[in-house]
């Protein structure tokens, strides 16, 4: 690990002006991902901002959304009783990543921010866009069976490891950030980007901000929402692909629904059409599989994970199967 | 007893550190934005033969099975290496290192967490828990024992974290069938693979209500 500055910070301003003054500086809360990523000398700030002692550590039901505070230790938000009685879908993704170690590290805007497992972003003798810009992409003709269907550039083929992600995208959270200029929100969907030609930044946010929170709107999806995660073994390790199903249920009529797809793109994959396309029409095992085929649409497979775009829209059925309660 | 002493030492060369009373009178501690003004203070006050130390090393104050450390460390220091290399507490085992496998599981502040990927830093004020504080003196915990009685391990080395996940994984309420067990110990990987009989004993201390 390279030798850095430490300093511990008593309020976001504080955290904002360290990160004004120093461009090589990295908040560090968890430490989960960050302090992996400097073993491997993939990073190397050269000072660390501690905001564990930030006061962003309150989850809070409000009168139409649900407020988690960004230092919230992942395992605390998924066994929060307003979580699960709000937003189910969020604590059942959170529990499906990492260990309980690790949950018990990992905030929630740690993950938010959470960097990609692509093993040439790692090995840092190869080239990688995202670690080294302009260095080129070992993956585009590497060991590519991890890597995106959607949304990828000639820059990067990487993919979001996380699944916490992958269900507040589904919900439609919005990020709270805080900056020089202010404060100011993001919609999850515009938080994470597409690699195009500027992989190495993950996020829309400034250098100079930091997360302080986000916000989950209320919906009506509580009774029926699935996350499946699809991996090569049962747990503790990430997803191949990843589905998260927020069905708003009358009856067998879905009202309304929410879907997005983890291990497929360089940020977690809301399916907009096939939400479209189910949106007023009955929960079947028919209209599953037009849904799945129209998500589909688009996907490019790479050497060797032309097998997502099978496991992909088997994944979505099942998942909706199984929010919906449809059997056959 | 070697131990003991070793530590004793290292918290006599440090009691009535100045320095570390200096830094502390920041309120916001840091080992570098010592500005000209406190680095002129510093030297008043004898500090400046003391100075560069106080740029590469911070304090840390940590209780550990019960016994209060105040230290000093560099911020690159893992919790991990501060036990192992530092005191001597060698219990606690280096598996990957790298937050994959659980060798390195201790409890911070009665949770646990991956001591490799903990900066010791990040810890001021923690009260951490390693295998070597579980027992009470030569009485081994429930969960030593049981993991003796089921063969919960063959070579041993991932045993410390299984240990101390196990302990946790009762206190937090996710050890109540078999697959709830596996789930939640997912996280200690075991290369010899004693699951089933880990799985046992886990199942027999949650059972027998001891802990």
């Amino acid at each position: 690990m390279n030798n850095f500055q430490y300093k511990r910070v008593s309020s976001p301003a504080a955290a904002i002006a360290e990160l004004s003054k120093d461009p090589a500086a990295k908040l560090v809360a968890g430490g989960t991902n960050l302090i992996d990523l400097m073993k491997y000398g993939v990073m190397a700030p050269d000072k660390l901002v501690d905001v564990n002692h930030l006061s962003f550590d309150a989850i809070k039901k409000e009168e139409r959304s649900l407020y988690i505070g960004a230092t919230v230790r992942n395992a605390v938000a998924a066994g929060n009783a307003d979580v699960l009685k709000y937003q189910p879908l969020l604590s059942q993704a959170m529990l499906a990543g990492a260990s309980a170690q690790l949950r018990n590290k990992a905030t929630m805007g740690g993950n938010l921010l959470q960097r990609t497992r692509c093993g040439y972003f790692y090995d840092i003798s190869a080239p990688c866009n995202k670690r080294v810009p302009g260095s080129g992409c070992a993956a585009l003709e590497g060991y590519n069976r991890m890597h995106a269907i959607f949304g990828a550039s000639s820059s990067c083929i990487a993919v979001n490891p996380s699944d916490m992600n992958v269900a507040l995208t589904a919900l439609d959270a919005t990020i709270l950030v805080s900056g020089p200029k202010g404060d100011r929100k993001i919609p999850v969907s515009e938080f994470h980007r597409l690699p195009g030609t500027h992989p190495e930044l993950d996020t829309t946010l400034d250098r100079k901000e930091i997360i302080t929170g986000l916000v989950i709107p209320d919906n009506n999806f509580a009774a029926h929402t699935t996350y499946l995660k699809v991996r090569d073994r049962i747990s503790y390790a990430f997803a191949l692909i990843s589905v998260a199903v927020a069905i708003d249920l009358d009856g067998t009529a879905i009202r309304d629904i929410r879907l997005a797809m983890g291990g497929v793109a360089h940020k977690p994959w809301r399916l907009t059409e096939a939400e479209q396309l189910l949106k007023g029409k009955q929960a079947t095992v028919e209209n599953f599989k037009m849904a799945a085929e129209l998500a589909m649409k688009g996907a490019k497979a790479y050497e060797h994970n032309a097998f997502k775009l099978k496991l992909a829209p088997n994944t979505m059925i099942q998942a909706l199967k199984t929010a919906s309660g449809v059997k056959a | 007893m070697i131990e003991n002493n070793t530590r004793e030492k290292e918290e006599k060369e440090l009691s009535g550190n100045s320095r570390r009373d200096f830094l502390k009178k920041s309120s916001v501690i840091t080992a570098i934005a010592l500005t000209p003004v406190a680095a002129v203070k510093a030297s008043d006050l004898k500090l400046d033969e003391k100075l560069s130390d106080a740029i590469e090393q911070m304090p840390l104050s940590i209780e550990i099975n019960g016994q209060q450390h105040n230290l000093k460390v560099e911020p690159r220091t893992t919790l991990l290496d501060l036990l192992r290399e530092r005191l001597k507490l060698t219990g606690t085992k280096k598996g990957c290192d790298q937050g994959q496998c659980g060798a390195c599981t201790v409890h911070i502040d009665g949770v646990r967490a991956l001591s490799c990927l903990q900066l010791a830093v990040m810890n001021d004020g923690a009260k951490i828990t390693t295998i070597e504080g579980l027992s009470d003196g030569d009485k081994l915990h429930p969960m030593q024992e049981a993991f003796i009685k089921h063969d919960g391990f063959q070579c041993g080395y991932c045993t410390p974290g299984q240990i101390m996940s196990a302990v946790a994984c009762i206190h937090e309420g996710h050890a109540n069938s078999e697959t709830e067990i596996r789930e939640f110990m997912s996280g200690n990987i075991c290369r010899c693979g004693a699951y089933a009989n880990i799985v046992n004993a886990i199942k027999e201390v949650k059972e027998g209500g001891a802990i």
